[in-house]
């Protein structure tokens, strides 16, 4: 075998030789950085700045918004009447309890419970169970929104032939218990995630863990609280703070209830955006999206640091 | 083909080095492997010859030019990889003619350069299908192939025998022995299987800790291993290395250790030289060297048996000197022996070696 | 070993309750199984008879509801394409390039992603929109929606890139490829998977949002599916159940569609991620 004649053209010279040199990953990243950038870097430092002003969507301040300095927070934090309904502190204080409730407790504990009940049922059932699950999940907000204003309608609504059905009485319940409705609506939707999380998490434990247990005679409830629970804590507490960001940020319980009635499902996002949009008052709208974003700080960096310990 | 050539090469990862100062020539049509543990700087070396890195200090020359800080593409090399790195959308033929393909070839010419080399290679039938779809060993003459389709000035070889079960790797053994001889063309092969490197290379550089440690012919690397680690990675089972006392007087050595007998050596000026820094020497002997005596004659080693593991042809019998460690020897007889019973190991004079304290050979008199 | 009558019993009981809540799941969504079909439906659980596609013509002879659908697959297949494109090159960036700093970036972007959410940034959002003079636009939402959505997909596609061996790249070069060869003959096709995840993934979470299109965008002809039947529902006083319900299902196609054939093709789940 003979060699090729050995071009001596001038050949450029690599200074440390990398699959993508750094000039050309530098021009890979433009485009996404300046996306990422503008509508999700920028809106950051914007909302902060705006939230000092009193800039409103319409009128003269509009165009020329005046600097108020904490006035917008004072306006928020306004103790005398902070918990009335349709201000702020009594959106906060909503939030939290949907959180915990449709979140913390409904999601990651229905979640659990599906997990671990589907590794053992036989598959046909696992299987229709997962579907319906998993549908509540993926299918479209707004067909969920209408889906749930068609179940819940007072007089010909799925669950109220339901409860006459069984002789129980029917009920207006977007009226009488609007938080419980999101509080379940909200459990309904997002359980699917928890329940994919957990078992994940289950699956990746090696079998004969199980078995051993078996062996041993462990019962079904000894298997899931001595291997099983213990194996996925980690799971756990990424499945807490991602669902909880999640939860808190949610504006789906608005195609639903519309935040009322009168202010009795307004959760921040949705206090948000009549505070912006309704109201057209894009200060004090601000001011509302910086605590929301620290909020979301607060949780974000615990679940970083804890992702970066599980590297470690 | 062409010459290969490291001038003092340092690669360093942060404040890691991979390959310190090292240097060494690799004549054209030579086939070299490059020995050594895992960590030893044998593949980051091969990967600077092939420019997928970057030499931290030093010159890499391949035919004589400083391709240092050229691009692998430029440097007219060809490289079997470890995982053979076969692309999984490409059916063998393109993924054998990709290198023809890149220098712009025409289709046809692509497909008949493959077909000949694919034949050569025994895997002509399987032209149109995926990587996937073949076994092992298949794809690995598949990489192998990719390498040979275009003239290349040395031939890189990354553990390519590694994924391979134990006797296919005998065979590809044997087949790229037969090849490389009968091509003539430069190579480097890195490995860390000590039989795979004597069977294969003109030359084993021996690497330990990012250097150099022996570079000679796998004769010379067997027989006059030039450090207590070459002596102890190269070989199987390895060579017994037994701690010794050395003493001397009228021109002679003594060397003591338990259960050890040896008659004394004839002294040199590397010995005195050796012994004027410490007492301590190792002495080292080949298990195919020693054989079961009778009795305490000189030049043998007693102690209690450990193992006798039958192996077909011959058994490896092992004894154990408590905390001075088990001496291990080839034996080509049926022997049995008793568990725990004394066993007497006897050698022949000219089958010793020494070492210094820090482990350097010293050369016997007349090498 | 043998089956002990209370083991016996608990499988039963672990069937029941599984079967139960997949019930419980089940009952919002049943309406959607018949009313599309039923061209008298109301918001009753009702048999359709007779079973009928009535209620899919009335759809589509809905000027609106058309253009809505039209709509929504502009902004999606926009958006689509801007974080496809957009996440790999800078996921390929991310995992080959030894550019100094990229870890720090990989960390911020992460924290913002997760901070910024489309419901706490609403507002600046808008004003940033409004001061490019894009709102009522297309472009609103297909920009918002990239900038938001490829954080997330760049970390997904990272990991992509990172599980590859190094090894394809590598062997193409030193057979004679050049960096730009490499990525196109040899590391684009191996990472199309990973593309087709996320750009399903960005698929779906355009097509099925709600908030940004709404305030973002105000005129009908721009109004995709999501914000339409919204207002079919909440705006129009009593609402076309049939238009509705049929509406719903067709809207709700192509997110069922993408969903199966991810999970045949790859056999495994990812909706989920942070929600722009």
């Amino acid at each position: 075998m003979t060699t090729e004649p050995h071009s001596d053209a001038p050949k450029r010279k690599v200074k440390n030789f990398a699959l993508l040199s750094n000039r050309a990953g530098a021009a890979f990243l433009t485009p996404a950085g300046l996306l990422v950038s503008i509508f999700v870097i920028a809106p950051f430092f914007w909302v902060i700045f705006v939230s000092f002003t009193n800039r409103t969507l319409l009128g003269r301040t509009a165009l020329n918004p005046e600097f108020v300095g904490l006035a917008n927070y004072f306006a928020l934090f306004d103790p005398a009447n902070f918990f009335q309904r349709g201000q702020f502190g009594f959106s906060l204080i909503l939030t939290t309890q949907f959180v915990l409730a449709s979140a913390l407790l409904g999601q990651a504990l229905l979640g659990l419970l599906l997990a671990w009940l589907i590794q053992t049922v036989p598959p046909w059932i696992k299987r229709i169970t997962e579907t319906f699950v998993i549908a509540a999940w993926i299918l479209p907000e707004v067909v969920i929104g209408f889906a749930w204003f068609a179940f819940l309608d007072r007089d010909q609504g799925t669950l109220n032939a339901l409860l006459g059905a069984v002789g129980l009485p029917p009920g207006d319940f977007l009226l009488q218990q609007p938080f419980w409705v999101i509080v379940v609506f909200n459990t309904w939707r997002g359980a699917a995630f928890s329940m994919m999380l957990f078992s994940s998490a289950f699956s990746s434990i090696p079998p004969s863990y199980f078995q051993a247990a078996d062996v041993a005679g462990a019962s079904s409830w000894q298997k899931f609280k001595d291997i099983g629970l213990p194996l996925i804590r980690g799971h756990i507490v990424t499945d807490l703070i991602l669902i909880t960001m999640w939860t808190f940020n949610t504006f789906t319980p608005f195609l639903l209830t519309n935040g009322g009635p009168s202010y009795r499902t307004e959760l921040v996002s949705i206090y948000n955006y009549r505070v912006a949009f309704n109201d057209f008052q894009f200060g004090k709208g601000a001011a509302v999206g910086v605590i929301m974003m620290l909020i979301n700080l607060a949780f974000a960096l615990v679940y970083l640091s804890i992702g970066r310990k599980k590297k470690r | 083909m062409a010459s290969v050539e490291f001038r003092s090469v340092t690669k360093s990862f942060g404040s890691f080095n991979a390959v310190s100062d090292v240097s060494f020539s690799i004549g054209d049509g030579e086939f070299v492997c490059l020995l050594g543990p895992s960590g030893c700087g044998k593949t980051t070396s091969l990967r600077m010859i092939a420019g997928l890195e970057t030499p931290t200090l030093g010159q890499v020359l391949i035919g004589g030019q400083d391709v240092t800080h050229y691009h692998p593409k430029d440097r007219q090399i060809s490289m079997v990889f470890q995982d053979y790195a076969l692309y999984p959308h490409m059916n063998l033929a393109d993924n054998i003619a990709y290198p023809l393909k890149v220098r712009g070839k025409s289709v046809s010419e692509r497909h008949g350069r493959a077909r000949e080399v694919a034949d050569v290679l025994k895997i002509g039938h399987l032209l149109d299908r995926l990587p996937s779809q073949i076994s092992g060993g298949q794809q690995q003459r598949t990489s192998l192939a990719r390498a040979l389709v275009y003239p290349s000035q040395v031939y890189l070889f990354d553990e390519p025998l590694s994924n391979l079960d134990a006797k296919l790797r005998l065979e590809a053994r044997g087949f790229l022995n037969h090849l490389q001889r009968d091509m003539g063309m430069t190579a480097v092969y890195v490995t860390h299987d000590q039989a795979e490197a004597m069977a294969l290379a003109t030359r084993i550089a021996v690497m330990d800790q990012g250097r150099i440690v022996q570079y000679a012919s796998p004769i010379e690397i067997y027989r006059l291993p030039a450090t207590t680690f070459v002596a102890n990675f190269v070989g199987n089972p390895p060579m017994n290395l037994v701690e010794v006392e050395a003493s001397h007087g009228n021109g002679s050595l003594q060397l003591r250790a338990d259960g050890l007998s040896i008659a004394p050596l004839p002294m040199t000026d590397v010995i005195g030289k050796a012994l004027a820094t410490s007492s301590k020497l190792t002495l080292g002997v080949r298990p195919e060297h020693l054989h079961i005596a009778q009795g305490s004659a000189p030049n043998t080693i007693t102690a209690a048996l450990f193992a006798n593991e039958n192996m077909g042809p011959e058994s490896l019998v092992t004894v154990d000197r408590a905390d001075a460690g088990r001496v291990t020897a080839r034996i080509f007889t049926d022997d049995h022996l008793q568990l725990g019973e004394t066993v007497t190991l006897a050698f022949s004079p000219e089958h010793v070696h020494l070492f210094n304290s820090k482990g350097d050979r010293i050369p016997a008199a007349g090498e | 070993m043998k089956l002990t009558l209370s083991a016996f019993v608990g499988r039963i009981a672990f069937s029941a309750l599984a079967a139960l809540i997949g019930a419980a799941f089940a009952l919002p969504l049943l309406w959607f199984l018949f009313a599309p079909f039923n061209a008298r439906a109301e918001l009753g659980l009702a048999l359709p008879d007779p079973w009928t596609l009535s209620n899919f013509v009335t759809v589509f002879g809905n000027n609106f509801a058309v253009q809505a659908l039209w709509n929504s697959l502009i902004q999606s297949v926009g958006g689509v394409i801007l974080v496809g494109a957009a996440a790999t090159l800078a996921a390929y960036a991310l995992s080959r390039s030894s550019l100094p700093g990229k870890g720090a970036v990989t960390y911020i972007l992460l924290l913002f992603s997760s901070v910024v959410s489309g419901s706490a940034a609403m507002v600046p959002i808008f004003l940033i929109v409004s001061a490019a003079g894009l709102i009522d636009t297309h472009l609103a939402v297909i920009l918002t929606f990239a900038g938001g959505l490829l954080p997330t997909a760049m970390f997904i596609l990272r990991d992509f890139i990172d599980s590859i061996p190094k090894s394809y790249e590598e062997s193409a070069m030193v057979a004679g490829a050049s960096p730009v060869q490499a990525f196109f003959d040899v590391a684009l096709p191996v990472i199309r998977p990973g593309i087709v995840v996320v750009v399903v993934w960005s698929f779906v979470n355009i097509w099925g949002s709600f908030l940004i299109p709404f305030i973002l965008l105000r005129s009908d002809d721009q109004m995709p599916a999501s914000v339409a039947i919204y207002s079919f529902y909440s705006e129009a006083g009593t609402p076309i159940v049939t238009l509705l319900a049929a509406y719903s299902l067709i809207y709700s196609l192509p997110v069922i569609v993408l969903y199966l054939f991810v999970s045949w093709k790859f056999g495994f789940r990812f909706f989920g991620g942070i929600k722009a």
